[in-house]
């Protein structure tokens, strides 16, 4: 393998065999005598009438392509390109209307274009900078929406199962304003708010308990019984105590996210070594001092690790919360009206906004964590 | 030093002196004085007494070395007379001072047997820590790093960060951050006990040429004897359980100025063998 990077004629035998291309083949080959799918009934072959010669032809010339390209990178880009083509073709046949539930030939052509996909993305996850960090982890979940397209509407899953990715797109787009509306109330009222005192809260109170021992000796107990606390136990008493709006929601994440950040926050302050506390005593530093120069800073990786635990906490205690009353908005109330409606596009819509939310506010948290503790060991020079 | 002694402290300091000691000239050339120092720690079976009736004076411009095997409370001693340890019974004065006084004047600077670098902070940022604290301005702070860092052999490290340098460089750096502070005395806890034998001989020899250049007072705590003769002006040999002073022996007959090849010498040798014998009369009492 290693000659074959860096001896451009590949004269020698052994190199000459790609047997990880070999293992690709055979399943294609394989695929070539089965039917790609059937038209009223009749199964179609690949040469049925069909554009899949084309779309095979494609395939074959990108993979030559890929294995006389100079450089093992280009190749991988030709290779890639071989998979696209590949994974087009089902769409194709599609448009043909073509019932593709039993053409083998076809998916197991479609399982030969994955394990080429895998062979391109080994290569180009070896290629430093955004190649490795931002196409491989992209092109990795643009995959599985692809897979998850065809599949769903190769083997026609109803949509009341599992829709396609294309139909929930649809469905964002047709419904946008209501998401928008939603998506406000939810997290931009609720969840902000509530986040922000549970934390917040959290964070206060945890600096009170490292100076009063015996708040600290009471209050994490506390926190192991409040960890068990069902939120659809504790959201429907909210609602009750602090009306439909956002107030009960923010009160249900105030709840479920100040004993995260107050177990964080009191692990973190006595993560501080001994010596370095002797240190600030050395140089006649008070409390206060020693709270903002030393012990605060070696918190960050805690305080962080409990941010990050709320942030998703949040968004669910929000979203159940609102099953439980609500004003006539919200990303919970849309979700448990249209499931009553039958409309579940508009639902796996709002799952799609709330899984973004989600992993927006944790990646943002991650953003800022890997800015502010850059000095960490578990940072360093990645 | 505005500063009372405590009573007996005074006495001690008359007797010695057979002067007045208030403000005899003779009685600021003391720099630490414990008299009778003891400090018992309650543990879960029976106390443990790190220090014993210690008596010890040390003088300005000394360099002090406690040397004794681990747990005979050379690192207590040092540390009641920092103010990080209370003593159980006995008196410490620095500068006429009790211990917290100096403390919170910042009169000492002190080296941990560990760099105790803040990994958040760049090297320069680590120096100009003590100063943050004592409120200078960041044109001063940044200049008396500055010098620090270049007084021992950091020049051009500043924007690093401490896991970015070697075992030695930190406690380079560390030494830096105790001398930013500008303080008479310098108290140091084994401070280069966890790096190897050539980057050690080299930081003493850098540590001997610092003390003479800026005649600062340091007390110094070491196991290794070669160490302890190498560097001293007096050594204090400990002995554990109950920890306590078994000798104080006078390098006088080495010269002031330091080289490694003085270790070579038949009084280095004569100093060094008088250590080993007191250590061994400690270890003989222990069995």
């Amino acid at each position: 393998m290693s000659e074959a990077m860096t001896n451009p004629y590949r004269t020698s035998l052994r190199s000459a065999a790609d047997w990880g291309l070999v293992a690709v083949a055979l399943p294609a080959l394989a695929a070539l005598a089965l039917p790609l799918g059937s038209q009223d009934g009749a199964p179609v072959g690949w040469f049925g009438g069909t554009m899949a010669p084309l779309f095979l032809i494609g395939v074959v010339l990108a993979v030559i392509a890929g294995r006389s390209a100079p450089k093992r990178v280009w190749g991988a880009w030709a290779e890639l390109a071989g998979v696209t083509l590949a994974w087009l073709l089902p769409f194709h046949l599609l448009e043909e209307g073509m019932d593709l539930s039993a053409g083998w030939g076809l998916w197991l052509f479609l399982v030969a274009a994955t394990l080429l996909l895998w062979r391109v993305m080994g290569v180009l996850a070896g290629v430093p900078g955004w190649t490795r960090s931002v196409i491989v982890p992209g092109l990795f979940g643009l995959g599985l929406l692809v897979g998850w397209e065809v599949l769903v509407r190769g083997f026609q899953v109803p949509a009341i199962l599992l829709p396609p990715p294309s139909r929930i797109a649809a469905a964002l787009g047709a419904n946008a304003p209501v998401l928008w509306d939603d998506f406000r109330q939810t997290v931009l009222t609720s969840v902000l708010r509530g986040y922000v005192m549970g934390c917040g809260a959290g964070f206060l109170v945890a600096i009170l308990a490292d100076r009063v021992p015996f708040l600290a000796r009471g209050l994490l107990p506390l926190g192991n019984l409040a960890s068990a606390i069902p939120v659809v136990g504790i959201a429907p008493i909210m609602v009750m105590w602090f009306g439909f709006d956002w107030q009960s929601k923010a009160a249900v994440i105030v709840v479920m996210t100040f004993f995260p950040m107050l177990i964080n926050t009191l692990a973190g302050l006595g993560n501080s070594e001994r010596i370095q506390l002797d240190l600030m005593r050395s140089y006649g530093a008070g409390y206060g001092r020693t709270l903002v120069k030393l012990r605060l800073p070696s918190a960050l990786p805690f305080l962080f690790n409990g941010l990050k635990i709320n942030s998703t906490l949040a968004l669910i205690g929000a979203i159940v919360a609102e099953f439980f009353g609500t004003p006539v908005v919200g990303m919970g109330f849309r979700i448990s009206t249209e499931v009553a409606r039958m409309n579940l596009d508009i639902v796996w819509a709002t799952i799609a906004v709330a899984a973004l939310t989600g992993s927006g506010l944790y990646g943002a948290l991650a953003l800022l964590e890997r800015l502010t503790t850059a000095w960490h060991p578990s940072m360093r020079r990645r | 030093m505005t500063f009372p002694n405590p009573p007996d402290i005074r006495e001690a300091t008359a007797a010695r002196q057979g002067s007045d000691p208030a403000i005899s000239p003779a009685a600021s050339s003391v720099v630490v004085e414990a008299r009778k120092l003891s400090l018992v720690y309650p543990t879960a079976d029976k106390p443990v007494t790190a220090l014993s009736e210690v008596d010890l004076t040390i003088a300005r411009g000394d360099f002090v070395s406690l040397i004794g095997p681990s747990g005979c409370g050379k690192t207590t001693l040092l540390r009641v007379i920092a103010d990080l340890e209370r003593p159980t019974s006995g008196h410490v004065a620095i500068e006429g001072m009790t211990p917290e006084q100096a403390r919170l004047k910042r009169l000492y600077g002190y080296v941990f047997q560990a760099p105790a670098l803040y990994p958040w902070r760049t090297v320069e940022r680590n120096v100009m820590l003590p100063l943050e604290i004592m409120g200078l301005p960041k044109a001063e702070r940044q200049k008396r790093a500055r010098e620090q860092l270049e007084r021992v052999g950091l020049s051009g490290f500043e924007r690093k960060f401490p896991w970015q340098l070697s075992g030695g460089m930190q406690q380079r750096v560390s030494i830096a951050r105790a001398l930013a502070l500008q303080p008479d005395l310098l108290l140091m806890d084994e401070p280069f006990g966890a790096l190897d034998e050539i980057t050690r001989d080299h930081l003493n020899l850098h540590l001997t040429q610092l003390w003479r250049a800026t005649g600062k007072t340091c007390v110094f705590v070491t196991h290794s004897i070669a160490e302890a003769v190498f560097l001293s002006t007096r050594i204090v040999v400990m002995s554990p359980r109950p920890g306590r002073i078994l000798d104080v022996i006078d390098c006088d007959s080495l010269p002031r100025e330091r080289t490694l090849d003085i270790r070579e010498s038949p009084e280095f040798a004569a100093i060094a063998h008088r250590v080993r014998e007191g250590l061994k009369e400690g270890h003989s009492y222990d069995d």
